[in-house]
């Protein structure tokens, strides 16, 4: 698709932009943060944004939208960031992106606009995940753009039901109530947000960001209703039947954790990721006893798994007091999935890692708490259907160690809730809903889009998954207006 | 937030919630069970639906003053209002008609047993229930029970009232008066569940246990309330809370239910000074008014 260049507002030589150093994020320093629960990021100051992206080459066919799964258009508001228009560029982005200040905070930019940015061939590329969050935050502080552009648009008269107020469920309801619709988002937990609320923690993601958010959605008439679990407290068909509801999206998430299945999993101080992170961040453990959720303070925790969620889990504990907080992984560092902004930022927080280790056994006392977990070394064989070289267990190398916690974090399937409510929804093998490219599943009006559909993956690809469903439910309810008149 | 339509002490420590909850009235069936937090900083806590009514659009739930959030909880009066409730949760009770249903139950579980021996009569069974407690004070809901089943029996500990002895004398009566169930139900403590269980496992009789267990989302996105039956992990809050007794392993799900003995006692001195504070800073008011 041939687009127009936006106005350049770039005042640097072009060769002189190509020797100016990619801005560096201030951040907490290591050594303390890694006693809070603070930000760690503190975002670029304003000079250091507009030096940013004055860095742009304003390439005559970019690239770096097409690596952005909801094509931000990121020339254009690189632009208006040279020309310190920034509340305008929160604007532009915002045209694609209903939550550029958590986006900006979360996505892993490094394998998606950024890497395909022109700039990074022969130098770093344009830091447009560090410029999205600092244009996002200033329209923040200085009165939400958003909300004072939108005008709302003529009912249409036609209700949608959105079940989880997660990244995908955001985005749809962002998209068509600039529509016109009646939109409801239906949350199961006490607080909106889904895995951003618990499962990224507060000094990744802090909650009022979240929570600013949903307020805008509010604003622009969204409705939010917490604690309704649609499967249980009300069925997709009763809120098409009985309440009206035109059309029904499912962004519920991969909200299942997977365990490994070797003995003494089940013993105390054993955690499933999501457990652990979500008594830290939805439930705040960390502020034990002053809330009341309790959460195990370890000595020593080990964090099964090389992800993203297994980097916030080693770091919650750190956070919580251990002397020792290690990742224990199967593969090695070149193969893990997080994102190298969390590794290093784990490492230089005192996080240790063990790499090329797997845990077989974990060992209890007499009152059923772990104390140890029996692990065997681990060797890259011969690639696997992943295309990652397959790790195999070192003969005689099985080790003990000492650890009073242990955080599994080896990925989620999915909640089987809709699928055992609602047989008429097609689910495949590994108990995911089946829908097409725009999100249709075999039940008439139903949407699906984020994990629930694909599998555990990224905020952004759940956002992007949300906004193609949106357009689609958008013109099925066109289509049932025309049909029905 | 969620209004408490009525709340009465029924017995010692023990109080009883009609809750608004219209929604939740209309879906809920025998078995299944609410989350709720009592206030903005408070924790999540599963609690068994003891009755309901979908027409008036509330449930009812029995409550125990045992750790910091029941304690907490059983201060509400009527007229407050909870922090969070949603609902139903779990997979309602499996009825059919067996022949002979004993439904065994101790302390608020018999509240708790109460829907699933009424369900059970409804199916055609022979309904009799059986009653433990610590001493006659604790007995609940036996009036309720009486209504519904065919038979009520009473054991305490003390003697004070029924049997002196446990549920599982009791049993082991009715099956030396020549009483053969078809089926048990066991709902209470988990070492009456557990002994429960032992007992029936040895002379053949299924049982049915409902087992309590810590959660916090309670829609199995967690895995907190992991038990294992059979030799598998069960999430007890999406594949529960009922299993067969026979295949529980009742001495691990006894050592999670004290994962947080410890925490749990600091945050109820927590909770009971500050109460003491606030009670002694109304006296003081009362005092200096007067």
């Amino acid at each position: 698709m041939k687009r127009e260049r936006p106005q350049s507002f770039n005042t640097v030589p072009m060769k002189e932009r190509m020797i100016i150093p990619r801005q560096d994020m201030p951040e907490q320093d290591a050594g303390l943060r890694s006693t809070n629960f603070l930000e760690v990021n503190l975002g670029l100051r304003p000079e250091q944004a507009v030096v940013e992206a004055q860095r742009c080459i304003e390439c005559k066919s970019p690239t770096c939208m097409d690596g952005c799964p909801v094509n931000i258009k990121i020339p254009d508001f690189i632009q208006l960031i040279c020309k310190e228009d920034f509340i305008g560029a929160a604007k532009k982005i915002k045209e694609d992106n209903s939550l550029p200040a958590i986006c900006g905070r979360v996505c892993p930019q490094e394998t998606q606009c950024e890497e395909v940015c022109v700039m990074g061939k022969r130098f770093e590329p344009v830091a447009i995940g560090r410029l999205e969050r600092f244009v996002a935050d200033y329209a923040m502080q200085h009165g939400n753009g958003s909300v004072e552009s939108f005008e709302k648009p003529k009912s249409t008269g036609q209700k949608i039901a959105i079940v989880g107020s997660g990244p995908a469920g955001l985005a749809v309801a962002s998209d068509l109530i600039k529509e016109g619709h009646e939109v409801t988002v239906f949350e199961a937990l006490h607080e909106f947000g889904g895995v951003l609320v618990y499962g990224i923690p507060e000094f990744r993601l802090p909650k009022s960001i979240l929570r600013e958010e949903v307020a805008t959605l509010e604003a622009m008439g969204v409705k939010f209703v917490k604690n309704f679990i649609v499967g249980r407290t009300m069925t997709i068909q009763e809120l098409m039947a009985d309440e009206g509801f035109d059309a029904v999206f499912l962004g519920l998430g991969a909200g299942l954790p997977r365990f490994m299945n070797i003995p003494g999993e089940n013993l105390n101080g054993v955690y499933s990721a999501n457990e652990f992170l979500t008594r830290s961040n939805l439930m705040r453990g960390y502020e034990f006893p002053e809330w009341d959720t309790p959460l195990y303070r370890a000595k020593h925790a080990i964090i099964v798994g090389g992800g993203n969620t297994a980097m916030d889990a080693v770091r919650t504990a750190k956070r919580l007091g251990a002397d020792e907080a290690s990742i224990v992984y199967r593969r090695s560092e070149e193969e893990m999935p997080a994102r190298n902004e969390e590794i290093h930022h784990a490492k230089e927080e005192g996080v240790k890692f063990m790499n090329l280790v797997n845990p077989i056994e974990f060992i209890s006392d007499d009152q059923g708490s772990v104390v140890a977990a029996k692990c065997l070394r681990m060797e890259l064989g011969e690639p696997d259907e992943s295309g990652r070289r397959r790790p195999v267990p070192m003969e005689g190398s099985e080790f003990v160690m000492d650890v009073d916690m242990v955080v599994i974090a080896v990925g989620n399937g999915s909640n089987p809730l809709i699928s055992q409510t609602t047989p008429e929804i097609e689910t495949n093998k590994w108990g995911n809903i089946v829908a097409d490219e725009d999100g249709r599943t075999s039940m008439d009006g139903v949407f699906a889009g984020g994990d629930i559909v694909s599998g555990g993956a990224t905020v952004i690809l759940a956002m992007g998954a949300g906004r193609k469903s949106a357009i689609a439910i958008n013109e099925y309810l066109k289509a049932k207006v025309g049909s029905s008149t | 937030m969620y209004k408490i339509i009525k709340a009465e002490f029924i017995a010692p420590n023990v109080k009883s919630f009609i809750l608004e909850a219209p929604h939740i009235a209309k879906k809920r069936q025998a078995g299944q069970f609410i989350i709720l937090r009592v206030h903005d900083k408070g924790e999540r806590i599963p609690i068994t639906i003891a009755d309901s009514n979908a027409e008036e659009g509330w449930i009812n739930i029995i409550v125990q003053g045992l750790g910091k959030t029941s304690a907490h909880l059983n201060t509400l009066e009527t007229g407050d209002s909870l922090q969070d409730l949603v609902g139903p949760l779990g997979l309602p009770t499996h009825i059919e008609n067996w022949g002979t249903l004993v439904c065994m139950s101790g302390g608020v579980g018999t509240a708790e047993a109460l829907p699933i021996a009424a369900a059970g009569k409804a199916a055609g069974n022979r309904v009799i229930s059986i009653i433990g407690a610590r001493n006659k004070d604790l007995i609940i809901a036996e009036d309720k029970m009486a209504e519904v089943v065919d038979e009520v029996r009473i054991s305490t500990d003390d003697g004070s009232a029924g049997r002196h002895g446990l549920v599982t004398d009791v049993l082991q009566d009715l099956i030396d008066e020549g009483i053969k169930p078809d089926m048990i139900v066991a709902i209470g403590p988990l070492p009456m569940m557990a002994a429960v269980s032992n007992q029936t496992k040895e002379i053949g009789i299924p049982t049915m246990v409902s087992l309590n267990a810590i959660m916090v989302d309670g829609t199995g996105m967690c895995g907190a309330c992991r038990a294992t039956v059979g030799g598998k992990t069960v999430f007890v809050c999406v594949d529960g809370p009922e299993f067969d007794g026979h295949q529980v392993d009742f001495k691990e799900l006894g050592s999670r239910q004290k994962m947080y003995k410890k925490q749990e006692e600091e945050s109820h001195k927590c909770f009971l000074e500050r109460q003491m504070k606030k009670m002694k800073a109304e006296q003081m008011k009362e005092e200096v008014s007067a």
